[in-house]
Parts: C-alpha cells; sequence; structure tokens
C-alpha cells in the first residue's frame, strides 16, 4: 500500500468510513440529548479527515493507536464495531468496556486501538512507552500517538519528546490542533504559532498539513510512518483541522463566532474528498448515496444495539480492579467474611 | 540461607526475574552506567545491556508514563524511582493511568509493571527527602502495595511483584538497604497479600511494616523484660491487606497497636485502625492504638527527626496504655481484667 496513490476503491472505503463517523456523532448527540449518554461526550465532527487518514497508513497486526478523550472517531477508524462503541456509551454491559469506561475510553487492543484518555496528555508517555516496547521486539510496528493542541503544553509531550528521540522509538505524534482548547483559542496560550518547530529541539521532522484533507493528511503521516518503521526517526505531524460542536455536549460555545465554524463547513472534510472524487470520475451520485445510507443503516444498528443491551449487573462493578485470579482479594471482603 | 544485605537481595531479585523472562526490564535515573542511586541495581547494565537496563533523564513522568505503556504493549518493566519522594511528579501515571487501565477497558488491559524505589524517613535529609507515601498508593484500587521488612521478603516479594499481572508499587526502606538478614539461597517467592507472624505473644497485637518492623521487634523485646507478651504481625502488604491474619490475631490478644512510619490522618495506619476496631469490636478491651509519623514535615535537627518517628519507646507506652498499665502495674493485673 503506498500512502501517496490510493486507488479508487480504497478511497472510496475511506470517504465511507469518515461518513461512518460523521453519522455515528450525530446520533450520538441525539442520544446525549435523550440523555442516553451521560457524563462527557466530546464529539469528532469535523475533524474525520485526521483519523481516518492517519490510521490509513497503519498496519494492524502490528501498530499501534493511542489517542485522548474525542476518540469516537480513532476507535471507529480503527475498525472498532460502532455496537460495541456505542453500547459502550450507554453505558451497556455489551459496550467495548463492559459500561465501566464511557465515551473517553474505548479500547480494542487486538485492532491496535489502546484508547482512550481522559487526562489531557497522559496517552503520551505511554504511547511513548507502547513504542518502546515494539522497538525492543523489533517487531516492526510503530505507533501513532493523537492529541490536541491543549495537551502540546503539557511537559508530558516534552518528556516524550526527548525520550524518543534518545532511544529511537517508531513513534508518530500527530497534534490534531482543532484550534480550541476547550473555550481558550490555541494562539492566546502558545508561544509559537507554529506547532512543528518545537521539534528541531529534539532532532526530529516536524510536518504540518492540511487536516482537513484526507489525501494530504495520509501522505503527510504515511512518510512519517514510513520513517518511523525504516528508521527508527520519531516525527510530529501538524494536522491543522477544526472542531465543528462544542468541547463537550455540555459546551454553550460562547467563545466563538459562527461564521468561524461556517467557515470551516465550507471545507468539510467529508465533502472535499466527495467532491474531488466526483470530479475526476471515481464516484458516483447513486453510489454516494449508497454510502450515506449505509453508514446511517450501521449507526441505527448501533443505537438500536445499545438500546436492546442489558445494564452492567453489580458482580461488574467488582471485576477488572485486578487480575481475574485477584478478585476475591480486594479490600473489605475479608472483614465481612470475617463479622459474618 | 545466605547472609546479604538487603540492598544485595533486591539485586539477586533483579538479576533472576531479568535472566528468567526478556520482558522485563530495568528504567530509572542512574540504574545503568552509575550501578544505581542506592547500587540496587549494581552489575546489571553489565550483564543484559543498554537495551534491558535503561538510564532516563530526570523526567519522572515522562519514563513512569512509558513504563506504562510498555507494560500494556506486553512488556514487564521495572520503574525505578530514584527515591518515592520524586514519585509524586509521576502520581497520574500510577493512580489515573496504571492502576486503572484494566478497569477502565473492562478487562481488555492488563499493565503488569512494578514501581519501585527507596521510601520512608531518612537520616538528615528534611521534608522533601524523608518520608512515606506508603497511605497515597495504599488508598488506589488497581494498584498493589508491597513493603518488605526483612532481606528475605525484599527477595521474594520483588520476584512475585515482577511476575504480578497488575501494577505494584514497591517500598524499599532508605534505611534499610545495607542491613543484613537471612536470605533462602534457593529460590524463593514470597506471596503478596499474605501477613507474617514474626513474634507469638498472648498479650496485645502489634501489627507493623518496613522498617517499622524492626523497631515493633525491639518494642516487644523492652515489653517481654516486664512480662508482657506482644504479638508482632508484619503486613508485608499494604494492599489487598491480609485482613484476616490481623483479625485472627486481635482476637486472641484483645489489644492492637498499629505502627506506621506515613503521617496519621487518612494513612494505612488509621485504616488498619478502623478496621480492627470495627472487626474485632466485641473483642476488644481497650481501643486500637495508633503509633505513627508525627503530623509535621521531617525536620532536618537529628533529635527533632527521631521525635518525629515511631520509636521503640513510643510502641511500648502505646502498648501499656492499651493494657492500662501506665501506672505501672504488672501484666498479671491486665490479664485478670
Amino acid at each position: 500500500m503506498t500512502p501517496e496513490t490510493p486507488d479508487t476503491e480504497e478511497l472510496v472505503a475511506l470517504l465511507a468510513r469518515m461518513e461512518l463517523i460523521r453519522s455515528f456523532e450525530e446520533r450520538a448527540g441525539v442520544a446525549y440529548g435523550l440523555r442516553k449518554i451521560g457524563g462527557f461526550c466530546h464529539l469528532y465532527s469535523g475533524q474525520e479527515a485526521v483519523a481516518v487518514g492517519s490510521i490509513s497508513t497503519l498496519d494492524p497486526a502490528r501498530d499501534y493507536v493511542f489517542t485522548g478523550y474525542r476518540d469516537h472517531g480513532h476507535a471507529l477508524a480503527c475498525g472498532m464495531d460502532p455496537r460495541a462503541v456505542m453500547a459502550e456509551l450507554y453505558g451497556k454491559v455489551t459496550g467495548a468496556s463492559r459500561g465501566k469506561g464511557g465515551s473517553m475510553h474505548l479500547f480494542a487492543p487486538e485492532r491496535g486501538m489502546f484508547g482512550g484518555n481522559g487526562i489531557v496528555g497522559a496517552q503520551i508517555p505511554i504511547a511513548t512507552g507502547a513504542a518502546l516496547a515494539q522497538a525492543y521486539r523489533k517487531d516492526g510496528g510503530i505507533t501513532l500517538c493523537f492529541f490536541g493542541d491543549g495537551a502540546f503544553h503539557q511537559g508530558a509531550l516534552h518528556e516524550s519528546l526527548n525520550l524518543a528521540r534518545v532511544w529511537s522509538l517508531p513513534i508518530v505524534y500527530i497534534v490534531e490542533n482543532n484550534q480550541w482548547g476547550m473555550g481558550t483559542h490555541w494562539k492566546r496560550v502558545s508561544a509559537e504559532e507554529d506547532f512543528t518547530a518545537t521539534t528541531a529541539a529534539y532532532g526530529m521532522p516536524g510536518e504540518a498539513c492540511d487536516g482537513m484533507d484526507l489525501l494530504e493528511v495520509r501522505a503527510t503521516v504515511g512518510r512519517a510512518v514510513e520513517r518511523a518503521r525504516s528508521e527508527l526517526m520519531p516525527c510530529l505531524v501538524e494536522a491543522r483541522t477544526y472542531r465543528y460542536k462544542g468541547h463537550s455536549m455540555s459546551d454553550p460555545q460562547k467563545y466563538r463566532a459562527r461564521e468561524e465554524i461556517d467557515e470551516y463547513r465550507r471545507r468539510d472534510p467529508i465533502e472535499l474528498l466527495k467532491e474531488k472524487l466526483k470530479e475526476e470520475g471515481r464516484l458516483t451520485e447513486e453510489r454516494w448515496t449508497a454510502i450515506a445510507a449505509e453508514a446511517e443503516r450501521l449507526v441505527e444498528e448501533a443505537v438500536a444495539f445499545a438500546e436492546e443491551s442489558a445494564e452492567p449487573s453489580r458482580v461488574v462493578l467488582y471485576e477488572d480492579v485486578l487480575a481475574p485470579r485477584d478478585v476475591s482479594a480486594r479490600t473489605g471482603a475479608e472483614a465481612q467474611r470475617w463479622r459474618s | 540461607m545466605a547472609i546479604m544485605t538487603i540492598r544485595e537481595a533486591l539485586g539477586r531479585a533483579l538479576d533472576e526475574e531479568m535472566a528468567r523472562d526478556e520482558r522485563v526490564l530495568l528504567m530509572g535515573e542512574e540504574v545503568g552506567e552509575y550501578d544505581g542511586a542506592y547500587k540496587v541495581s549494581k552489575g546489571l547494565l553489565a550483564k543484559y545491556g543498554p537495551e534491558r537496563v535503561r538510564d532516563t533523564p530526570i523526567a519522572e513522568l515522562g519514563f513512569t508514563g512509558l513504563g506504562v505503556g510498555a507494560a500494556i504493549a506486553g512488556l514487564r518493566p521495572i520503574v525505578e524511582w530514584m527515591t518515592h519522594n520524586f514519585a509524586l511528579l509521576a502520581l497520574d501515571q500510577v493512580v489515573n493511568e496504571a492502576a486503572k487501565m484494566r478497569y477502565m477497558s473492562g478487562g481488555s488491559l492488563s499493565v503488569p509493571i512494578v514501581f519501585r524505589g527507596p521510601s520512608g524517613p531518612a537520616e538528615q535529609l528534611a521534608a522533601q527527602h524523608s518520608q512515606s507515601f506508603a497511605s497515597y498508593w495504599a488508598h488506589v484500587p488497581g494498584l498493589k502495595v508491597v513493603a518488605p521488612g526483612t532481606a528475605a521478603d525484599a527477595y521474594g516479594l520483588l520476584k512475585s511483584a515482577i511476575r504480578d499481572d497488575d501494577p505494584v508499587v514497591f517500598l524499599e526502606s532508605e534505611l534499610m538497604y545495607g542491613w543484613k538478614g537471612e536470605v533462602p539461597e534457593e529460590e524463593y517467592l514470597a506471596p503478596i497479600g499474605k501477613a507474617e507472624l514474626r513474634r507469638k505473644g498472648r498479650d496485645l497485637t502489634v501489627v507493623a511494616y518496613s522498617r517499622a518492623l524492626t523497631v515493633a521487634l525491639d518494642a516487644a523485646g523492652q515489653l517481654a523484660a516486664r512480662g508482657i507478651e506482644a504479638e508482632v504481625i508484619d503486613l508485608r502488604t499494604l494492599r489487598p491487606l491480609d485482613e484476616a491474619a490481623i483479625y485472627e490475631s486481635v482476637a486472641r490478644t484483645n489489644r492492637c497497636v498499629v505502627v506506621d512510619e506515613s503521617w496519621p490522618v487518612a494513612s494505612v495506619g488509621s485504616h488498619l485502625a478502623w478496621l480492627v476496631s470495627r472487626a474485632c469490636f466485641d473483642r476488644l478491651d481497650a481501643p486500637v492504638e495508633l503509633v505513627s509519623l508525627e503530623d509535621v514535615p521531617m525536620p532536618y535537627n537529628r533529635a527533632l527527626e527521631i521525635a518525629a518517628q515511631p520509636t521503640a519507646d513510643k510502641i511500648v507506652a502505646a502498648a501499656l496504655r492499651a493494657l492500662y498499665l501506665e501506672d505501672g502495674a504488672s501484666a498479671e493485673v491486665a490479664r485478670k481484667e
């Protein structure tokens, strides 16, 4: 697979994946409004090209993906079952984390998806450690580590960039600069407006790309992935993108103008790729209609599955704290037994 | 039995487990070229090479997080903190990441990692370098917390910790590295979650761990000279607690003194005292006593530093309070009550 020259079928599949994510997020937003989904719910709408384009360059059999709390898109881009993801948002026992993780904690290690993390930037050293395991085993695997512009200023990133270079780890850091860290514009809190400039201090390459353009994301990340795999050279990619929705579902978005959102919607990543494929005669309107309908069907199926699934039983509360053989060792159990 | 220092016992455990399992690697500040800030990892770089014994920059958050990630991805890393005092910089990676990954993923992730290093009171290092965070770690579900009080346990518990499938925080008493003790010649795996009876006695139960165990045994000797027989239990593991061993002892002695080198508020010691008070309510003849670090930052001055810590004298005094013998009455009187 050459990232620079994807064939038509592959591109149509990536377009369909982006559409699936968009439909999923729209539906998750509705379910949140109906209080079917609780807690924090951070939607990925607008940023689809970053996760889908980047993850399409990976070898799922040996590569890993780590991301932050805005993780539905990455989970679906890794090929996680939309039913397991929606059921997890609903907190059902059939969810990917048995209803104990929720929106921010989606995992599918068998697909290389290692979460999903609720602490801004905490996944960065963890992902770097996963790349250490890959380098140590010499298994040819690489790690993609996604985070937002808000996480860029965490010490965890800078400690990780340093270690990744000192130890020559096969990792690509992707900062999804969606421009808003909750309600703070990124330029207000960043001494440097070019995130890729930072990489010079760590002796590694940094590249920026248009995060609304799947082909550009794919080409840029693809080069970085290849370099990480063959030369054990880490890299940082800044994907300039935009978050259509609020920081989370509870965000009234008083800090930004409607016009700004509209401007980016005119450069929508799905529309961009769809129109390009149509212009080039590689996609018909009929086929697009079918793609959109299939995405809708998968999402409705996921919602139905989540609705119909059972709540976790009380037993589940005490499971997965420690490795299975140690479940009975939890604090308090012994006192209960001894008193009764 | 071989006689060796606790430093050597820990080093032997690291060496044997690295030889046994290629997934085990050691990372931390000064663990390699310098042979360890406290020489626990002495000789390991020469034997296993820089891929497996990794000197890190002074970046606790970063390298602790790398350890967590490597564990998630299938290795069995040992992260050495030069001392637990610096682990607070990495607290998020231990508490929010390592401890919760299995739970948040519904059991699909496993984090087999050991976080280890010197802990507890040191000598004249002042408040930032001389303290116990045992209670911080013990507070967190998803962690196991191990604190050996003998050379054999330093060896046997560290081996078990490295083989454990859950994250283990391993507390080594900074003052005990040079202490010598008996260690089995043959391979020995001490069970995590099991306390050990270190001295039999019928008059009261003293519960201690780590270096405080030795202080407690010293106090038990002083009490014996007064005709009081103290039973001494070594916790060895702070999470999960071997509650049954403690309750079984207190059920026989009816009195309990808890000794803990950490601060008294919301601590391992105060939790234990509550557990015993609750589970053994009908058996207790006196309130549970707690001898902890005084509720102050550790002072530099040597006399003040000693005054801040649990001492044999303080344990004896607590035992006498529990026996209602503060006025100097004999042990026989207490037994008749």
